[in-house]
Protein backbone atom coordinates (compact mmCIF):
# COMPACT_ATOMS: atom_id res chain seq x y z
CA UNK A 1 0.00 0.00 0.00
CA UNK A 2 1.52 3.54 -1.36
CA UNK A 3 0.74 6.02 0.91
CA UNK A 4 0.92 10.13 0.07
CA UNK A 5 0.21 13.63 1.63
CA UNK A 6 0.01 16.86 -0.44
CA UNK A 7 -0.09 20.07 1.43
CA UNK A 8 -1.37 22.94 -0.45
CA UNK A 9 -2.80 26.24 0.38
CA UNK A 10 -6.91 26.57 0.59
CA UNK A 11 -8.10 27.18 -2.68
CA UNK A 12 -5.17 26.15 -4.75
CA UNK A 13 -7.40 22.41 -5.34
CA UNK A 14 -4.98 20.41 -3.53
CA UNK A 15 -7.98 18.47 -2.48
CA UNK A 16 -9.15 18.19 -5.79
CA UNK A 17 -6.12 17.23 -7.14
CA UNK A 18 -6.03 14.18 -4.80
CA UNK A 19 -9.50 12.94 -6.22
CA UNK A 20 -8.65 13.69 -9.28
CA UNK A 21 -4.92 11.31 -8.96
CA UNK A 22 -7.36 8.72 -7.06
CA UNK A 23 -9.40 8.42 -10.15
CA UNK A 24 -6.36 8.28 -12.28
CA UNK A 25 -5.34 5.64 -10.18
CA UNK A 26 -8.44 3.50 -10.39
CA UNK A 27 -8.33 4.21 -14.33
CA UNK A 28 -4.96 1.54 -13.98
CA UNK A 29 -7.00 -0.96 -11.99
CA UNK A 30 -5.61 0.23 -8.34
CA UNK A 31 -7.58 0.69 -5.38
CA UNK A 32 -7.91 3.73 -3.58
CA UNK A 33 -8.84 5.64 -0.46
CA UNK A 34 -8.70 9.81 -0.42
CA UNK A 35 -9.53 11.84 2.53
CA UNK A 36 -8.81 15.29 2.97
CA UNK A 37 -7.89 16.67 6.46
CA UNK A 38 -10.04 19.28 7.57
CA UNK A 39 -9.18 22.46 9.75
CA UNK A 40 -10.96 25.86 9.74
CA UNK A 41 -10.71 25.99 6.27
CA UNK A 42 -10.07 29.48 4.19
CA UNK A 43 -8.39 30.64 1.39
CA UNK A 44 -4.43 30.86 2.03
CA UNK A 45 -4.32 28.56 4.85
CA UNK A 46 -2.23 25.58 5.40
CA UNK A 47 -4.55 22.51 3.65
CA UNK A 48 -3.39 18.73 3.60
CA UNK A 49 -4.59 15.92 1.48
CA UNK A 50 -4.13 12.37 2.16
CA UNK A 51 -4.07 9.17 -0.61
CA UNK A 52 -3.95 5.59 0.00
CA UNK A 53 -3.55 3.46 -3.06
CA UNK A 54 -2.62 -0.43 -3.83
CA UNK A 55 -3.68 -3.68 -6.07
CA UNK A 56 -5.56 -4.81 -3.01
CA UNK A 57 -8.72 -3.18 -1.40
CA UNK A 58 -8.34 -0.66 1.58
CA UNK A 59 -10.11 -0.94 4.32
CA UNK A 60 -8.78 1.78 6.71
CA UNK A 61 -10.66 5.09 5.82
CA UNK A 62 -8.00 7.12 8.40
CA UNK A 63 -5.66 9.72 7.94
CA UNK A 64 -2.07 9.25 6.99
CA UNK A 65 0.97 9.88 9.67
CA UNK A 66 4.07 8.54 7.79
CA UNK A 67 3.80 9.01 4.02
CA UNK A 68 6.78 7.84 1.79
CA UNK A 69 5.01 10.07 -0.83
CA UNK A 70 4.74 13.78 -0.79
CA UNK A 71 3.45 16.45 -2.77
CA UNK A 72 3.75 20.45 -2.11
CA UNK A 73 1.89 22.23 -4.77
CA UNK A 74 2.82 25.42 -3.27
CA UNK A 75 6.01 26.91 -2.94
CA UNK A 76 5.76 28.83 0.36
CA UNK A 77 3.97 26.60 2.62
CA UNK A 78 6.72 24.62 3.70
CA UNK A 79 7.29 27.38 5.59
CA UNK A 80 4.21 27.19 8.14
CA UNK A 81 4.07 23.49 8.23
CA UNK A 82 6.51 20.63 8.68
CA UNK A 83 6.12 18.73 4.65
CA UNK A 84 8.21 15.92 5.83
CA UNK A 85 6.80 14.90 9.15
CA UNK A 86 6.21 11.42 9.58
CA UNK A 87 8.25 10.46 6.17
CA UNK A 88 10.48 7.16 6.21
CA UNK A 89 13.37 6.86 5.21
CA UNK A 90 13.51 7.34 1.28
CA UNK A 91 10.41 9.28 0.93
CA UNK A 92 9.95 10.88 -2.50
CA UNK A 93 8.80 14.36 -2.38
CA UNK A 94 7.69 16.45 -5.16
CA UNK A 95 7.90 19.73 -4.55
CA UNK A 96 6.27 23.27 -6.38
CA UNK A 97 9.72 25.75 -6.53
CA UNK A 98 11.23 28.06 -8.96
CA UNK A 99 14.33 26.56 -7.20
CA UNK A 100 17.04 24.10 -8.28
CA UNK A 101 17.28 20.69 -6.48
CA UNK A 102 20.04 21.27 -4.70
CA UNK A 103 18.96 24.71 -3.55
CA UNK A 104 16.54 23.24 -1.25
CA UNK A 105 16.73 22.58 2.42
CA UNK A 106 16.39 18.98 2.70
CA UNK A 107 16.35 16.43 5.37
CA UNK A 108 18.76 13.58 4.71
CA UNK A 109 16.17 11.12 5.26
CA UNK A 110 14.50 11.34 1.49
CA UNK A 111 15.10 8.93 -1.57
CA UNK A 112 14.27 11.08 -4.11
CA UNK A 113 13.47 14.47 -4.54
CA UNK A 114 11.34 16.58 -7.80
CA UNK A 115 10.81 20.19 -8.62
CA UNK A 116 8.92 22.08 -10.81
CA UNK A 117 8.41 25.49 -11.34
CA UNK A 118 4.96 25.10 -11.11
CA UNK A 119 3.62 29.09 -10.40
CA UNK A 120 5.39 29.66 -13.56
CA UNK A 121 3.77 26.98 -15.53
CA UNK A 122 0.11 28.03 -13.91
CA UNK A 123 0.56 31.88 -14.98
CA UNK A 124 1.06 30.99 -18.63
CA UNK A 125 -1.63 28.40 -18.39
CA UNK A 126 -4.09 29.42 -16.53
CA UNK A 127 -3.23 33.06 -15.66
CA UNK A 128 -3.18 32.58 -12.09
CA UNK A 129 -1.47 29.97 -9.73
CA UNK A 130 -3.62 27.60 -9.71
CA UNK A 131 -0.65 24.75 -9.44
CA UNK A 132 -2.86 21.47 -8.53
CA UNK A 133 -2.88 19.98 -11.76
CA UNK A 134 0.35 20.75 -12.77
CA UNK A 135 1.85 19.08 -9.62
CA UNK A 136 -0.17 16.15 -10.39
CA UNK A 137 1.99 15.83 -13.87
CA UNK A 138 5.10 16.73 -11.87
CA UNK A 139 4.01 13.40 -9.15
CA UNK A 140 3.64 11.28 -12.57
CA UNK A 141 7.18 12.13 -13.40
CA UNK A 142 8.90 11.75 -10.37
CA UNK A 143 7.39 8.28 -9.40
CA UNK A 144 6.20 6.82 -12.72
CA UNK A 145 3.63 5.36 -10.27
CA UNK A 146 0.13 6.90 -12.49
CA UNK A 147 0.22 8.06 -16.07
CA UNK A 148 -0.24 11.62 -18.03
CA UNK A 149 -2.98 9.42 -20.15
CA UNK A 150 -4.75 8.04 -17.01
CA UNK A 151 -4.33 11.96 -15.24
CA UNK A 152 -6.04 12.83 -18.65
CA UNK A 153 -9.01 10.70 -18.36
CA UNK A 154 -9.61 11.47 -14.75
CA UNK A 155 -9.61 15.08 -16.13
CA UNK A 156 -12.36 14.25 -18.39
CA UNK A 157 -14.44 12.71 -15.31
CA UNK A 158 -14.42 15.99 -13.68
CA UNK A 159 -16.79 19.29 -14.17
CA UNK A 160 -13.71 20.70 -16.41
CA UNK A 161 -15.07 21.24 -19.75
CA UNK A 162 -14.19 22.84 -22.90
CA UNK A 163 -11.15 26.00 -22.36
CA UNK A 164 -11.11 24.67 -18.73
CA UNK A 165 -10.47 20.87 -19.66
CA UNK A 166 -8.00 21.97 -22.44
CA UNK A 167 -5.78 23.96 -20.31
CA UNK A 168 -5.59 21.48 -17.42
CA UNK A 169 -4.52 18.64 -19.23
CA UNK A 170 -2.05 20.72 -21.22
CA UNK A 171 -0.99 21.94 -17.22
CA UNK A 172 -0.82 18.02 -16.06
CA UNK A 173 1.40 18.00 -19.89
CA UNK A 174 3.77 20.54 -18.37
CA UNK A 175 4.15 19.81 -14.97
CA UNK A 176 5.26 16.21 -16.37
CA UNK A 177 7.72 17.60 -19.11
CA UNK A 178 9.65 20.50 -17.06
CA UNK A 179 10.03 18.25 -13.63
CA UNK A 180 13.67 17.70 -12.96
CA UNK A 181 13.67 14.61 -10.88
CA UNK A 182 17.08 13.49 -8.11
CA UNK A 183 17.96 10.35 -6.88
CA UNK A 184 18.95 11.37 -2.97
CA UNK A 185 20.93 9.38 -0.51
CA UNK A 186 17.87 8.70 1.53
CA UNK A 187 18.20 4.76 2.05
CA UNK A 188 15.26 3.24 0.02
CA UNK A 189 12.33 2.39 2.31
CA UNK A 190 11.99 -1.56 1.72
CA UNK B 1 -24.69 -1.69 -17.28
CA UNK B 2 -22.78 -0.51 -13.72
CA UNK B 3 -20.74 2.19 -13.93
CA UNK B 4 -17.38 2.59 -11.88
CA UNK B 5 -16.85 5.97 -10.43
CA UNK B 6 -14.51 7.51 -7.91
CA UNK B 7 -16.45 9.70 -5.33
CA UNK B 8 -17.15 10.44 -2.24
CA UNK B 9 -19.32 9.15 0.26
CA UNK B 10 -21.81 12.34 0.13
CA UNK B 11 -22.08 11.98 -3.83
CA UNK B 12 -22.30 7.87 -3.41
CA UNK B 13 -25.00 8.60 -1.09
CA UNK B 14 -27.10 11.15 -3.53
CA UNK B 15 -26.90 8.59 -6.39
CA UNK B 16 -28.00 6.12 -4.04
CA UNK B 17 -30.77 8.43 -3.98
CA UNK B 18 -31.34 9.30 -7.72
CA UNK B 19 -31.27 5.53 -8.10
CA UNK B 20 -34.20 4.61 -6.27
CA UNK B 21 -36.30 7.67 -8.06
CA UNK B 22 -38.35 9.90 -4.85
CA UNK B 23 -40.54 12.12 -6.44
CA UNK B 24 -39.57 14.45 -4.22
CA UNK B 25 -36.80 16.19 -2.11
CA UNK B 26 -36.31 18.64 0.30
CA UNK B 27 -33.04 19.81 0.97
CA UNK B 28 -31.48 22.85 3.66
CA UNK B 29 -27.78 22.71 3.62
CA UNK B 30 -25.50 22.02 6.93
CA UNK B 31 -21.66 20.85 7.21
CA UNK B 32 -20.68 17.81 6.37
CA UNK B 33 -24.10 17.17 4.50
CA UNK B 34 -24.05 20.15 2.08
CA UNK B 35 -22.17 18.55 -0.89
CA UNK B 36 -25.01 15.49 -0.84
CA UNK B 37 -27.76 17.98 -1.35
CA UNK B 38 -25.57 20.15 -3.94
CA UNK B 39 -25.34 16.63 -5.98
CA UNK B 40 -28.75 16.18 -6.09
CA UNK B 41 -29.68 19.62 -7.03
CA UNK B 42 -27.31 19.43 -9.48
CA UNK B 43 -28.37 15.70 -10.98
CA UNK B 44 -31.96 17.35 -11.25
CA UNK B 45 -30.21 20.16 -13.24
CA UNK B 46 -28.52 17.75 -15.43
CA UNK B 47 -31.85 16.08 -15.78
CA UNK B 48 -30.41 12.79 -14.53
CA UNK B 49 -33.01 12.79 -11.80
CA UNK B 50 -36.76 13.66 -12.07
CA UNK B 51 -37.68 14.84 -8.65
CA UNK B 52 -39.02 18.05 -7.82
CA UNK B 53 -36.89 19.53 -5.31
CA UNK B 54 -37.79 22.08 -2.97
CA UNK B 55 -35.00 23.96 -1.21
CA UNK B 56 -36.65 25.50 1.73
CA UNK B 57 -35.86 28.00 5.11
CA UNK B 58 -35.10 25.28 7.65
CA UNK B 59 -34.92 21.54 8.72
CA UNK B 60 -37.96 21.58 10.17
CA UNK B 61 -39.98 22.50 6.88
CA UNK B 62 -37.48 20.17 5.03
CA UNK B 63 -39.18 17.08 6.87
CA UNK B 64 -42.67 19.29 7.46
CA UNK B 65 -43.00 19.26 3.06
CA UNK B 66 -42.20 15.70 2.86
CA UNK B 67 -44.40 14.56 5.26
CA UNK B 68 -47.47 16.22 2.73
CA UNK B 69 -45.22 14.55 -0.05
CA UNK B 70 -45.37 11.39 1.33
CA UNK B 71 -48.69 11.34 2.77
CA UNK B 72 -49.90 12.17 -0.44
CA UNK B 73 -47.77 8.74 -2.04
CA UNK B 74 -44.59 10.37 -3.27
CA UNK B 75 -41.24 8.84 -2.37
CA UNK B 76 -39.38 11.33 -0.53
CA UNK B 77 -35.69 11.88 0.61
CA UNK B 78 -33.39 14.32 2.52
CA UNK B 79 -30.40 14.65 4.80
CA UNK B 80 -29.26 16.48 6.94
CA UNK B 81 -26.18 16.40 10.14
CA UNK B 82 -26.21 17.49 14.15
CA UNK B 83 -28.02 20.90 14.29
CA UNK B 84 -29.87 20.29 11.49
CA UNK B 85 -30.98 17.08 12.79
CA UNK B 86 -32.02 18.82 16.43
CA UNK B 87 -33.95 21.58 14.11
CA UNK B 88 -35.69 18.89 12.44
CA UNK B 89 -36.74 17.28 15.79
CA UNK B 90 -40.39 18.13 15.77
CA UNK B 91 -41.61 16.49 12.98
CA UNK B 92 -39.11 13.41 13.14
CA UNK B 93 -40.50 12.56 16.39
CA UNK B 94 -43.73 12.75 14.44
CA UNK B 95 -42.61 10.91 11.29
CA UNK B 96 -42.61 6.93 12.49
CA UNK B 97 -45.91 7.74 14.22
CA UNK B 98 -47.29 8.49 10.68
CA UNK B 99 -45.59 5.16 9.21
CA UNK B 100 -44.06 7.25 6.46
CA UNK B 101 -41.97 5.48 4.89
CA UNK B 102 -39.21 7.92 3.89
CA UNK B 103 -36.17 7.81 3.54
CA UNK B 104 -33.00 10.61 5.07
CA UNK B 105 -29.44 10.37 5.46
CA UNK B 106 -27.77 11.40 8.79
CA UNK B 107 -24.31 12.58 7.48
CA UNK B 108 -23.15 12.15 10.71
CA UNK B 109 -21.59 14.67 13.15
CA UNK B 110 -20.69 15.70 16.63
CA UNK B 111 -23.54 18.06 18.26
CA UNK B 112 -22.54 21.09 19.63
CA UNK B 113 -21.80 22.64 22.49
CA UNK B 114 -18.74 23.04 22.33
CA UNK B 115 -18.69 23.99 18.27
CA UNK B 116 -17.64 21.65 15.77
CA UNK B 117 -18.55 20.66 12.17
CA UNK B 118 -16.98 17.07 11.98
CA UNK B 119 -17.94 14.02 12.24
CA UNK B 120 -18.95 12.21 15.30
CA UNK B 121 -21.98 9.85 15.83
CA UNK B 122 -23.91 11.75 18.62
CA UNK B 123 -26.46 13.16 16.23
CA UNK B 124 -27.70 9.66 15.39
CA UNK B 125 -26.89 8.20 19.06
CA UNK B 126 -29.39 11.26 20.40
CA UNK B 127 -32.28 9.84 18.46
CA UNK B 128 -32.42 6.24 18.65
CA UNK B 129 -35.47 6.05 21.16
CA UNK B 130 -37.56 7.79 18.41
CA UNK B 131 -39.42 4.95 16.23
CA UNK B 132 -36.55 5.70 13.05
CA UNK B 133 -34.79 2.51 11.64
CA UNK B 134 -31.30 3.16 11.42
CA UNK B 135 -28.62 1.56 9.60
CA UNK B 136 -24.79 2.80 9.57
CA UNK B 137 -22.56 2.07 6.30
CA UNK B 138 -18.85 1.22 6.52
CA UNK B 139 -17.50 3.06 3.22
CA UNK B 140 -18.75 4.89 0.04
CA UNK B 141 -20.15 1.55 -1.95
CA UNK B 142 -22.48 0.59 1.13
CA UNK B 143 -23.63 4.14 1.54
CA UNK B 144 -24.77 3.75 -2.64
CA UNK B 145 -25.94 0.30 -1.98
CA UNK B 146 -27.93 1.23 1.05
CA UNK B 147 -30.17 3.90 0.24
CA UNK B 148 -32.00 1.76 -2.61
CA UNK B 149 -32.08 -1.01 0.40
CA UNK B 150 -33.26 0.99 2.85
CA UNK B 151 -36.82 2.34 0.64
CA UNK B 152 -37.49 -1.20 0.11
CA UNK B 153 -37.16 -1.86 3.83
CA UNK B 154 -39.27 1.61 4.68
CA UNK B 155 -41.81 0.59 2.27
CA UNK B 156 -42.63 -2.91 3.14
CA UNK B 157 -46.05 -3.08 4.35
CA UNK B 158 -45.16 -5.17 7.86
CA UNK B 159 -42.83 -2.25 8.36
CA UNK B 160 -44.02 1.21 6.83
CA UNK B 161 -41.34 2.94 9.01
CA UNK B 162 -38.74 5.91 7.94
CA UNK B 163 -34.93 5.26 7.50
CA UNK B 164 -31.77 6.92 8.44
CA UNK B 165 -29.07 6.05 6.00
CA UNK B 166 -25.63 6.99 8.54
CA UNK B 167 -22.48 7.46 7.19
CA UNK B 168 -19.60 9.47 8.58
CA UNK B 169 -19.28 12.61 8.17
CA UNK B 170 -15.90 13.65 7.13
CA UNK B 171 -14.03 10.82 6.44
CA UNK B 172 -17.39 9.04 4.46
CA UNK B 173 -18.84 12.15 3.24
CA UNK B 174 -15.38 14.00 2.04
CA UNK B 175 -12.92 10.65 1.90
CA UNK B 176 -13.15 9.58 -2.45
CA UNK B 177 -13.12 5.73 -3.30
CA UNK B 178 -13.98 3.51 -6.05
CA UNK B 179 -17.90 2.81 -6.30
CA UNK B 180 -19.41 0.99 -8.96
CA UNK B 181 -22.62 2.52 -9.63
CA UNK B 182 -25.51 -0.05 -9.82
CA UNK B 183 -27.46 -0.04 -13.19
CA UNK B 184 -30.73 1.85 -12.79
CA UNK B 185 -32.58 -1.08 -14.02
CA UNK B 186 -31.51 -3.31 -11.45
CA UNK B 187 -32.52 -0.65 -9.42
CA UNK B 188 -35.60 -0.36 -10.59
CA UNK B 189 -36.51 -4.03 -10.59
CA UNK B 190 -35.04 -4.43 -6.96
CA UNK B 191 -37.80 -1.80 -5.42
CA UNK B 192 -40.64 -2.86 -7.92
CA UNK B 193 -43.62 -1.01 -8.49
CA UNK B 194 -43.47 2.30 -6.18
CA UNK B 195 -46.09 1.18 -3.22
CA UNK B 196 -45.64 4.35 -0.92
CA UNK B 197 -48.07 5.03 1.61
CA UNK B 198 -51.22 2.83 0.72
CA UNK B 199 -52.44 3.20 4.15
CA UNK B 200 -52.92 6.47 4.12
CA UNK B 201 -53.05 9.07 1.21
CA UNK B 202 -54.28 12.84 0.86
CA UNK B 203 -56.39 12.45 -1.89
CA UNK B 204 -59.11 15.84 -2.62
CA UNK B 205 -61.48 13.50 -4.10
CA UNK B 206 -61.40 11.31 -0.60
CA UNK B 207 -60.50 13.48 2.06
CA UNK B 208 -59.36 11.70 5.25
CA UNK B 209 -57.85 12.69 8.87
CA UNK B 210 -54.55 11.65 9.70
CA UNK B 211 -52.98 11.68 13.12
CA UNK B 212 -56.02 11.61 15.53
CA UNK B 213 -56.03 12.93 18.97
CA UNK B 214 -56.07 10.14 20.93
CA UNK B 215 -54.37 9.18 24.88
CA UNK B 216 -55.98 10.72 27.59
CA UNK B 217 -57.54 8.69 30.36
CA UNK B 218 -61.06 8.04 29.37
CA UNK B 219 -62.80 6.47 26.22
CA UNK B 220 -61.10 5.03 23.28
CA UNK B 221 -58.07 7.18 23.89
CA UNK B 222 -55.90 5.58 25.97
CA UNK B 223 -56.36 1.70 23.60
CA UNK B 224 -55.69 3.66 20.59
CA UNK B 225 -52.78 5.25 21.96
CA UNK B 226 -51.34 1.87 22.85
CA UNK B 227 -52.60 0.25 19.77
CA UNK B 228 -50.13 2.83 17.60
CA UNK B 229 -47.02 2.54 19.96
CA UNK B 230 -47.47 -1.69 20.03
CA UNK B 231 -47.77 -0.80 15.66
CA UNK B 232 -44.48 0.84 15.96
CA UNK B 233 -43.13 -1.64 18.00
CA UNK B 234 -44.77 -4.39 15.76
CA UNK B 235 -43.32 -2.49 12.36
CA UNK B 236 -39.61 -2.73 14.13
CA UNK B 237 -39.80 -6.32 14.89
CA UNK B 238 -41.41 -6.93 11.10
CA UNK B 239 -38.05 -4.78 10.00
CA UNK B 240 -35.39 -7.45 11.12
CA UNK B 241 -36.73 -10.23 8.65
CA UNK B 242 -37.12 -7.61 6.11
CA UNK B 243 -33.47 -6.05 6.72
CA UNK B 244 -32.36 -9.57 6.12
CA UNK B 245 -34.44 -10.54 2.93
CA UNK B 246 -34.12 -7.05 1.49
CA UNK B 247 -29.85 -7.10 1.76
CA UNK B 248 -29.73 -10.64 0.29
CA UNK B 249 -32.08 -9.68 -2.17
CA UNK B 250 -29.59 -6.65 -3.43
CA UNK B 251 -27.08 -9.28 -3.43
CA UNK B 252 -28.92 -11.51 -5.96
CA UNK B 253 -28.70 -8.58 -8.00
CA UNK B 254 -25.50 -6.54 -7.39
CA UNK B 255 -23.42 -9.19 -6.14
CA UNK B 256 -22.87 -7.23 -3.13
CA UNK B 257 -24.05 -9.19 -0.72
CA UNK B 258 -23.76 -6.62 2.43
CA UNK B 259 -24.45 -7.52 6.18
CA UNK B 260 -27.92 -6.59 7.04
CA UNK B 261 -27.96 -6.82 10.28
CA UNK B 262 -24.39 -7.44 12.05
CA UNK B 263 -21.14 -8.29 10.62
CA UNK B 264 -19.12 -11.45 11.64
CA UNK B 265 -15.29 -10.91 11.11
CA UNK B 266 -13.13 -13.96 12.35
CA UNK B 267 -15.29 -14.33 14.71
CA UNK B 268 -15.51 -18.64 13.96
CA UNK B 269 -12.69 -19.11 16.46
CA UNK B 270 -12.05 -15.53 18.52
CA UNK B 271 -11.51 -15.58 22.33
CA UNK B 272 -11.95 -11.89 22.49
CA UNK B 273 -14.47 -9.19 20.00
CA UNK B 274 -14.35 -5.72 19.17
CA UNK B 275 -17.88 -4.30 18.30
CA UNK B 276 -17.71 -1.32 15.67
CA UNK B 277 -19.97 0.84 13.67
CA UNK B 278 -19.36 3.07 10.80
CA UNK B 279 -16.18 3.96 9.46
CA UNK B 280 -14.24 3.00 11.67
CA UNK B 281 -14.41 -0.65 11.25
CA UNK B 282 -12.16 -1.37 8.06
CA UNK B 283 -9.20 0.53 10.26
CA UNK B 284 -10.49 -2.11 13.15
CA UNK B 285 -10.19 -5.00 10.64
CA UNK B 286 -6.77 -4.35 9.74
CA UNK B 287 -6.23 -4.01 13.67
CA UNK B 288 -8.08 -7.49 14.24
CA UNK B 289 -5.37 -9.36 11.35
CA UNK B 290 -2.32 -7.65 13.08
CA UNK B 291 -3.76 -8.94 16.57
CA UNK B 292 -4.14 -12.36 14.49
CA UNK B 293 -0.42 -12.54 13.07
CA UNK B 294 0.24 -11.99 16.52
CA UNK B 295 -1.54 -15.03 17.40
CA UNK B 296 -4.18 -14.09 19.44
CA UNK B 297 -7.44 -14.82 18.64
CA UNK B 298 -9.16 -11.84 17.64
CA UNK B 299 -12.46 -11.34 16.28
CA UNK B 300 -14.78 -7.92 15.32
CA UNK B 301 -19.17 -7.54 15.38
CA UNK B 302 -19.50 -4.70 13.07
CA UNK B 303 -23.65 -3.40 14.36
CA UNK B 304 -25.01 -2.70 10.51
CA UNK B 305 -28.58 -2.16 11.58
CA UNK B 306 -28.63 -0.37 14.78
CA UNK B 307 -32.61 0.00 15.10
CA UNK B 308 -33.84 -2.15 15.47
CA UNK B 309 -31.47 -3.45 17.50
CA UNK B 310 -30.47 -6.87 16.60
CA UNK B 311 -30.44 -8.46 20.35
CA UNK B 312 -30.35 -11.83 19.38
CA UNK B 313 -27.89 -11.73 16.32
CA UNK B 314 -25.43 -9.60 18.24
CA UNK B 315 -26.05 -11.92 21.25
CA UNK B 316 -25.16 -15.34 19.92
CA UNK B 317 -22.56 -13.45 18.18
CA UNK B 318 -20.62 -12.87 21.29
CA UNK B 319 -21.77 -15.43 23.34
CA UNK B 320 -18.48 -18.06 23.01
CA UNK B 321 -16.14 -14.86 23.53
CA UNK B 322 -13.95 -14.46 26.78
CA UNK B 323 -14.18 -10.33 27.14
CA UNK B 324 -15.54 -7.86 24.59
CA UNK B 325 -14.56 -4.21 23.84
CA UNK B 326 -17.16 -1.74 22.12
CA UNK B 327 -15.92 0.92 19.99
CA UNK B 328 -18.50 3.99 20.12
CA UNK B 329 -17.85 7.64 18.27
CA UNK B 330 -20.36 9.32 20.71
CA UNK B 331 -21.51 9.64 24.21
CA UNK B 332 -23.96 8.28 26.31
CA UNK B 333 -24.10 10.98 28.82
CA UNK B 334 -25.64 9.56 32.35
CA UNK B 335 -23.76 6.14 31.51
CA UNK B 336 -20.90 8.05 30.59
CA UNK B 337 -20.06 5.73 28.27
CA UNK B 338 -20.51 4.45 24.60
CA UNK B 339 -23.84 4.10 23.35
CA UNK B 340 -23.58 1.20 21.55
CA UNK B 341 -21.97 -0.50 24.66
CA UNK B 342 -25.30 0.47 26.14
CA UNK B 343 -26.86 -1.48 24.10
CA UNK B 344 -24.59 -4.51 23.43
CA UNK B 345 -24.55 -5.00 27.51
CA UNK B 346 -28.40 -5.16 26.93
CA UNK B 347 -28.06 -7.68 24.31
CA UNK B 348 -25.71 -9.78 26.55
CA UNK B 349 -28.18 -9.84 29.53
CA UNK B 350 -29.96 -12.66 27.27
CA UNK B 351 -26.98 -15.13 27.51
CA UNK B 352 -26.86 -17.41 30.75
CA UNK B 353 -22.96 -16.88 31.37
CA UNK B 354 -22.01 -13.25 31.84
CA UNK B 355 -19.39 -11.84 29.36
CA UNK B 356 -17.15 -9.36 30.88
CA UNK B 357 -17.30 -6.31 28.14
CA UNK B 358 -16.18 -2.45 27.78
CA UNK B 359 -16.98 0.81 26.53
CA UNK B 360 -14.25 2.94 24.01
CA UNK B 361 -15.08 6.44 23.08
CA UNK B 362 -13.05 7.75 19.95
CA UNK B 363 -13.28 9.83 16.76
CA UNK B 364 -15.03 12.56 18.55
CA UNK B 365 -15.70 15.63 16.52
CA UNK B 366 -13.73 14.46 13.77
CA UNK B 367 -11.29 12.72 15.60
CA UNK B 368 -9.22 10.08 13.39
CA UNK B 369 -9.16 6.62 15.14
CA UNK B 370 -6.33 4.98 13.67
CA UNK B 371 -5.27 1.04 13.52
CA UNK B 372 -3.20 1.83 16.67
CA UNK B 373 -5.88 3.10 18.26
CA UNK B 374 -7.51 -0.31 17.53
CA UNK B 375 -4.36 -2.47 18.78
CA UNK B 376 -4.47 -0.13 22.10
CA UNK B 377 -8.31 -0.88 22.26
CA UNK B 378 -7.63 -4.54 21.65
CA UNK B 379 -4.57 -4.73 24.26
CA UNK B 380 -7.18 -3.47 26.39
CA UNK B 381 -9.61 -6.04 26.01
CA UNK B 382 -7.31 -8.86 26.12
CA UNK B 383 -6.39 -7.49 29.75
CA UNK B 384 -9.89 -7.39 30.82
CA UNK B 385 -10.20 -11.07 29.53
CA UNK B 386 -7.45 -11.63 31.74
CA UNK B 387 -9.48 -9.92 34.70
CA UNK B 388 -8.46 -6.60 35.35
CA UNK B 389 -11.76 -4.73 35.06
CA UNK B 390 -12.68 -1.70 33.35
CA UNK B 391 -15.02 0.31 34.81
CA UNK B 392 -14.88 3.72 32.95
CA UNK B 393 -14.73 3.96 29.50
CA UNK B 394 -11.50 4.49 27.66
CA UNK B 395 -11.22 7.83 25.80
CA UNK B 396 -9.30 6.47 22.67
CA UNK B 397 -7.87 10.28 21.48
CA UNK B 398 -7.69 11.54 25.00
CA UNK B 399 -3.66 11.48 24.59
CA UNK B 400 -3.02 12.26 20.80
Amino acid sequence: MQELRIHGRGGQGAVLASAILADALVEEGRHVMAIPAFGFERRGAPVVAFLRFDDRPIRRATNIYTPSLVVVIDPTVGRSVDVFAGTPAGTTVVQATGKKPEELALPSHLGRVAVCDAVHIALDVFRRPITNTIMLGAFAKATGLVSVESLVKALEHTDFRDAGLRQNIEAVQRGFDETVVRQLDGVAAA
Amino acid sequence: MSKVVVIDGNEAAAWGAALSRPDMVAVYPITPQSSLVEYLAKFIADGRMDADLMDVEGEHSVLSVLHGACLAGARTYSATSAQGLAYMFEPYFRTPGLRLPMVVSLVNRDSVSPTCVWGGQQDAMTVKEVGWIHMFCENQQEICDTIPIAYKVAEHPEVMLPVNVNHDGNYLSYGVAKVELPDQAVVDSFLGEKNVNWHACLDPERPMAVDPLTGGATGAGPATFVRYRKGLCSGMRAALDVIVEAHADWGRRTGRHWSPLIEKYRMEDAEVALVTIGSMSGAAKDAVDEARLDGRRLGLVKIKTFRPFPVVQVAQALSKVRAIGVVDRAVNFGWNCGPVFQEVLAALYHLPLRVPAMSFIGGLAGADITVEHFSQAIDRTLRLAAGELAVEPVWLNEND
